[in-house]
């Protein structure tokens, strides 16, 4: 498929002093490219040079096989749409006249709006949900139904290209999903393209088709979800921990507790996360055991301590991994029982308990059971 | 969009109505229903009260002998001499009070649009171009003019009292703009204009101290603001200037309403913004400079009809705020002239006390009532 998008050896800049260069952009029609990184990396910078807000250092922008240079400003304006994060504070206007704004392209010089044009921003506020807040003024509106509007403002504009910064910035959970879920939908029926910037590494790993990752001077890493998973590059971009983010599921875990392990949970089965953020909280350095690799618990665990004894998945655990989770669980204080049902693969775990009882050591059972640490 | 309320109509989903043209209607109507009255009372009144019958008949007169003069080429001049420069009544309503209320019709709503021009411009409610400074600016290169190139000359024209005001708008405008990029916030924009106009003060004081007499009291009764000064020339100027200036608003209502978005916005729907600001301001500079080189500065006219009218309209929508701030600038400054002549009389106050006892706490409400969200 021939790309639609393009950037060829940009650099962009304020002041003519220039903050990122050599990025190189390749983009199908109809696809989502998302622009991740740390706070000040340039991605609004990125996002204002190519909708022509900022001027570029050097280097061309290409819509089609033009550069965006030689587009006059109407021309532009039906191609690219934005929704930006300038708030905006429109007096005593309604959001079907807010979203009306989107067809300015096409209405005549006294900005008369035919039934064509009013069609599209009732099918518009339609799209994001939002024809009940039509006659609204647009001042009244949530952080939430504001960004709809915008949103709607935009998609009434009709591009090829829609262009949002931080979409979902302040957005709660539900219309953060509800947004990106329209934005997927303009994708792939409308084969309009969409290029974002999104602080959610989780979400833009599940919207994107391309992700950007943009840090200081360069471009970090450009390409699918997947390759940039699999590079590691979201642990660098971001300066984690290794391990503190769980690139699978796209979820953080805040720091593990330092020293040696105080506790041992015996888990498995997902009933030891919740035991895990318990000592997380209370800064308590625990280990654990025996997890088969494919248990949810060891993915959780791995980014809360570093002494998690696991066993392959599919088979029964060993004599080997008994006697390492055992030489851990002697050393300390006290075990938690997490309540993890036994089984014939996974009885060495019920063999802990026993030992643990044999020396002497306390065992706490139980959702609820409080450890006196 | 045909007539009564533009819709977006599809069965069975909810009607959209985009701008709500029959209020627009209702507010023309009332405010011309004002402005007849406000004429008629206007010229009615004062130190020879003119019956209402007769100044129907005389203006009625003059009409059909002009008219008529107009088109035999002159056979009816002696009919129209006789009818406009007859009586005392007739030189006093012709020479005087029409001028005088016309001036002021046109004038007031110029100063409204200007001061609306400026809110678009500033996307800040507050903003007119007596309190950012502009009308004093606007004052001090005019009285510098009358002082220093007035005994040079043997007279100044009111074209030259016209280039003056409008490069002294200017002038202040650029100041104030330069203020404006480092200062975001519209009290301290407040506070910029105040100072600038003190500055301005100050200079024209200087003027006048090293004036002559007799341009001290022509510069004093000017810049309190008057329309006593009031001439067919003045009226021809003004009409010149500020129909023009107005309907060229009215060209741009387009741009005006996408940029209330904010310039973010408005360059990604197309419009070229820089252009777009030069000519927002030098059309509100033109405007204010008009009004100011005729009538002197008239205060909070600019700020405050402009919200009045929002407030009518309930919508903001430019293609119906310019010409209802015209009118509605219009009709307050009829009614604030007629308060000016009449109250004291034989004494006249200035128009700029009238329009600042009135003017002043629709500013005032407008502060204390900002929305919140409006602070930044």
């Amino acid at each position: 498929m021939e790309n639609y998008f393009k950037t060829d050896g940009l650099a962009v800049g304020y002041n003519g002093r220039i903050l990122i260069h050599d990025i190189n952009i390749e983009l199908e029609k109809g696809k989502i490219l998302t622009l991740i990184g740390p706070n000040g990396a340039g991605k609004s910078t990125i996002l204002k040079s190519i909708t022509r807000q900022l001027e570029t250092i050097s280097g061309t922008v290409f819509i089609g096989s033009k550069d965006i240079v030689s587009w006059s400003p109407k021309e532009m304006a039906k191609k690219m749409a934005v929704v930006l994060t300038d708030r905006i504070r429109p007096e005593l206007m309604t959001c079907a006249e807010v979203v009306a704004t989107g067809r300015y392209p096409y209405t005549n010089a006294f900005g008369k709006l035919t039934p064509r044009d009013a069609e599209a921003v009732r099918e518009a506020l339609e799209l994001v949900h939002a024809l009940d807040l039509a006659g609204r003024d647009f001042m009244t509106l949530s952080d939430g139904q504001r960004q709809r509007i915008m949103l709607a403002r935009a998609i009434c504009q009709e591009p090829q290209i829609i262009v949002l910064d931080e979409p979902t910035a302040y957005l709660d959970i539900r219309y953060k999903i509800e947004l990106l879920d329209i934005l997927r939908g303009m994708a792939g029926q409308r084969n309009v393209t969409v290029i974002m910037s999104l602080h959610e590494i989780d979400l833009a790993m599940k919207i994107s088709d391309y992700l950007l990752c943009v840090k200081g001077d360069t471009i970090d890493a450009f390409g699918p979800p997947d390759e940039i998973l699999e590079n590691h590059t979201i642990e660098q971009l971001y300066e984690l921990q290794d391990g503190s983010y769980n690139l699978l599921f796209g979820s953080v875990e805040l720091t593990k507790p330092e020293g040696p392990p105080r506790i041992f949970v015996v888990a498995g089965g997902g009933h030891g996360i919740s035991r895990y953020r318990e000592l997380q909280k209370r800064k308590i350095p625990f280990a654990t055991g025996i997890l088969f690799e494919s248990d949810v618990d060891c993915q959780v665990a791995k980014e809360l301590s570093d002494h998690v004894v696991t066993a392959p998945p599919f088979e029964p655990m060993t004599e080997r991994q008994f006697r390492k989770a055992a030489d851990l669980l002697t050393a300390c204080e006290a075990v938690i029982d997490a309540g993890t049902p036994a089984g014939t693969l996974n009885h060495y775990n019920t063999e802990l308990i026993r030992l643990a009882e044999d020396r002497g050591i306390p065992v706490y059972r139980g959702k609820d059971a409080e450890v006196p640490v | 969009m045909k007539a009564g309320n533009s819709q977006i109509a599809k069965e069975p989903g909810p009607v959209i109505r985009l701008g709500n043209r029959s209020r627009f209607t209702l507010v023309i109507l009332i405010l011309i229903a004002l402005l007849i009255p406000a004429l008629l009372l206007n010229v009615n009144i004062g130190s020879v009260p003119i019956a209402a019958g007769d100044v129907f008949r005389m203006i009625w007169d003059a009409i059909r002998y002009g008219l008529a003069n107009l088109f035999t080429n002159g056979g009816f001049a002696d009919k129209l001499q006789s009818v406009t420069g007859s009586s005392t009544e007739s030189q006093i309503l012709f020479t005087i009070r029409i001028p005088r209320i016309l001036l002021a019709a046109v004038l007031g709503g110029a100063l409204s649009v200007s001061g609306y021009l400026l809110q678009v411009f500033f996307r800040n409610p507050i903003a007119g171009p007596f309190v950012l400074g502009i009308s004093s600016g606007a004052k001090m290169v005019v009285g510098i003019t009358l002082v220093f190139l007035g005994s040079f000359f043997s007279g100044v024209s009111s074209f030259t009292m016209l280039a003056a005001a409008f490069i002294g708008s200017l002038l202040v405008t650029a100041v104030v703009l330069l203020f404006s990029q480092k200062v975001r916030n519209m009290s301290m924009l407040l506070v910029i204009g105040i100072m600038v106009s003190y500055i301005c003060g100050a200079v024209t004081d200087f003027c006048i101290t090293f004036a002559s007499d007799h341009d001290v009291a022509n510069l004093t009764s000017w810049s309190m603001g008057t329309f006593s000064g009031a001439s067919w020339q003045n009226v021809g100027t003004a009409l010149l200037v500020c129909i023009p200036g107005t309907v060229a608003a009215l060209l741009l209502s387009k741009p005006i309403g996408a940029y209330a978005l904010g310039e973010g916005y408005a360059q990604s729907m197309g419009i070229r913004v820089r252009p777009f600001r030069v000519l927002l301001i030098l059309l509100s500079s033109l405007l204010s400079a008009c009004v100011t080189a005729i009538a002197g500065p008239i205060s909070f006219v600019g700020i405050a009809v402009p919200h009045i009218t929002r407030s009518l309209l309930k919508s903001s929508k430019p293609s119906f705020m310019i010409p209802a701030t015209f009118l509605c600038g219009a009709v307050f400054c009829v009614f604030c002239d007629l308060i000016a002549r009449t109250v004291f009389a034989p004494t006249e106050l200035s128009i700029g006390t009238v329009t600042s006892v009135f003017g002043a706490p629709v500013v005032i409400y407008m502060m204390v009532n900002r929305r919140r969200g409006m602070e930044d």
